[in-house]
C-alpha cells in the first residue's frame, strides 16, 4: 500500500468518468461523468500534494472544486433550457448545429 | 529540499490504518462510479455518484487534506448533487436513456477504448510512481496546520486567483438565471378568471381525483377507485408509469393540463390548450 495505491484508483474513476461521457446519452448524467472525472483529478492533487509535503496542490484542488460548481450551476441551467424547447433531456434530440 | 530530505526517511508504505480504509472504501467509490455509468435511471446514477464522493472525501481526510474533505462534502455533495437532483426531479423521469444506439458499436468502442485508457495511464503511474514516498506534512514539526497552511497561501500568492474566482461565482449565478429564466409578453398570461372559464367550458370542471383515494394502497402510482370498482385513470400523475401499461395514452388526466411541466413554463406564448379534449398537446409519454 503505497501513494501509488491513490493515483490507480484517480486513473481508474477517470477511466470510468470519460467512458461513461462516451456512452451515455442523458445529457444530466454525462454531467455527471464529468463531474466523477473532476472528482478523481482531485484525487490525484491531493495525494501528490501529500507526496511532495505542501498545500499547492490541495489549493489547487479547491479551485477546481469552485470552478466545478459555476460550471454545474451553468451546464444545468443550459440542460433545463434546452429540456424547455426539446421536452428531452437526451444528447441526441440537440441535433440542430449539425447541419 | 528539507522537506524532501525528511519526507525521503519515512518509507514508501503507509499504515495498516490507512491501508484498511483504502481497501474498504476504494472497492466502494469503483462501485459507485460503475453504478453510476451502468444503472438506466438517472436518479439513481446520482446516487451513486454520491457514494463515490463521499468515498473521496474520506480520502481526502485520510491524505491529511481535512479541509479539502469537508468541502468535497459539503460542496459536492451537499450542494452539486442536490442541484443535479433538483434538476432531475424538474426534467423527470422520462429522461432515462433510451436502450438504442444510433452510432453502431459505440458502446463496445467506447468500452474497449476506456478498457485501453486505464491500462495505459494505470500502468504509466504505477512504473513512474512505485518509489515515490509516502511524505506527509510537516506538521509535527513545527508547521502550520493543515487549514491555516492553506489560508496562508490562499490569500497570498494565490490572492489574484482566488479574487478571479468570485467574478467567476457571480458570473455563474447570473448565468444561470438568464438561462433559466422564461420571459413572458406581457398581457399573454392567462387571468384567473379566463383559466376558470376555459375549465367550466370542458365537460370536467372539478378538480382531478388524487391518485389513491378508496383503492388500496396510497402511492401515487396507484390509481384511485370508482364507485363501480373501475381504476380512475386520470388520477395518475403523467411522470408516472401507471400498472397497466395498456391504459396509455390517456385521453383525459394531467398530460393534458399539463401540470409536472408547468414548473418549467414552457418558451410559447400561446395559452395551453384545453384541458380534457382528446389529442390536443401532450406528446411527451
Amino acid at each position: 500500500m503505497t501513494l501509488t495505491n491513490y493515483l490507480v484508483l484517480a486513473a481508474i474513476l477517470f477511466t470510468i468518468g470519460a467512458v461513461g461521457v462516451l456512452v451515455r446519452r442523458n445529457a444530466i448524467v454525462m454531467f455527471m461523468c464529468v463531474e466523477l472525472m473532476l472528482n478523481s483529478v482531485n484525487l490525484t492533487l491531493v495525494t501528490f500534494a501529500r507526496a511532495s509535503g505542501t498545500v499547492d496542490g490541495q489549493i489547487m484542488a479547491f479551485f477546481v472544486m469552485v470552478v466545478a460548481a459555476a460550471e454545474v450551476v451553468v451546464g444545468l441551467a443550459i440542460i433545463m433550457s434546452i429540456y424547455r424547447t426539446r421536452r428531452s433531456a437526451s444528447v441526441d434530440d440537440v441535433n440542430l448545429l449539425k447541419y | 529540499m528539507s522537506v524532501l530530505a525528511a519526507a525521503a526517511d519515512t518509507s514508501a508504505q503507509l499504515g495498516t490504518g490507512e491501508a484498511v480504509v483504502f481497501w474498504i472504501l476504494g472497492p466502494i467509490a469503483l462501485a459507485g462510479a460503475l453504478g453510476m455509468v451502468l444503472s438506466r435511471n438517472a436518479v439513481h446514477s446520482a446516487l451513486w455518484l454520491v457514494t463515490t464522493m463521499l468515498s473521496l472525501g474520506v480520502f481526502y481526510v485520510v491524505q491529511s487534506a481535512p479541509f479539502l474533505g469537508a468541502v468535497q462534502i459539503i460542496v459536492y455533495t451537499g450542494a452539486i448533487m442536490i442541484l443535479f437532483l433538483f434538476v432531475l426531479m424538474l426534467v423527470g423521469r422520462d429522461s432515462s436513456d433510451s436502450v438504442v444506439e444510433t452510432l453502431r458499436g459505440q458502446r463496445v468502442a467506447g468500452t474497449l477504448l476506456g478498457i485501453g485508457f486505464a491500462g495505459l495511464v494505470g500502468a504509466g503511474i504505477a512504473r513512474a510512481t512505485q518509489d515515490i514516498p509516502a511524505g506527509g506534512f510537516p506538521d509535527d514539526r513545527g508547521g502550520l496546520a493543515n487549514v491555516p497552511a492553506i489560508a496562508e497561501l490562499l490569500f497570498t500568492r494565490y490572492l489574484l486567483a482566488f479574487e478571479v474566482t468570485s467574478a467567476l461565482l457571480i458570473t455563474a449565478a447570473v448565468g444561470a438565471m438568464v438561462l433559466a429564466h422564461i420571459e413572458r409578453e406581457p398581457g399573454s398570461r392567462q387571468s384567473q378568471k379566463d383559466r376558470s372559464r376555459a375549465r367550466f367550458l370542458t365537460d370536467r370542471p372539478q378538480t382531478l381525483p388524487g391518485p389513491g383515494v378508496f383503492a388500496r394502497g396510497n402511492s401515487v402510482a396507484k390509481p384511485a377507485l370508482l364507485p363501480d370498482g373501475r381504476p380512475a385513470e386520470d388520477s395518475l400523475a403523467t411522470a408516472i408509469e401507471p400498472a397497466e401499461v395498456e391504459q396509455m395514452p390517456r385521453p383525459t388526466g394531467r398530460e393534458q393540463l399539463g401540470s409536472p411541466d408547468a414548473a418549467l413554463g414552457t418558451l410559447d406564448p400561446a395559452p395551453s390548450p384545453i384541458p380534457g379534449r382528446p389529442g390536443s398537446g401532450g406528446t411527451h409519454r
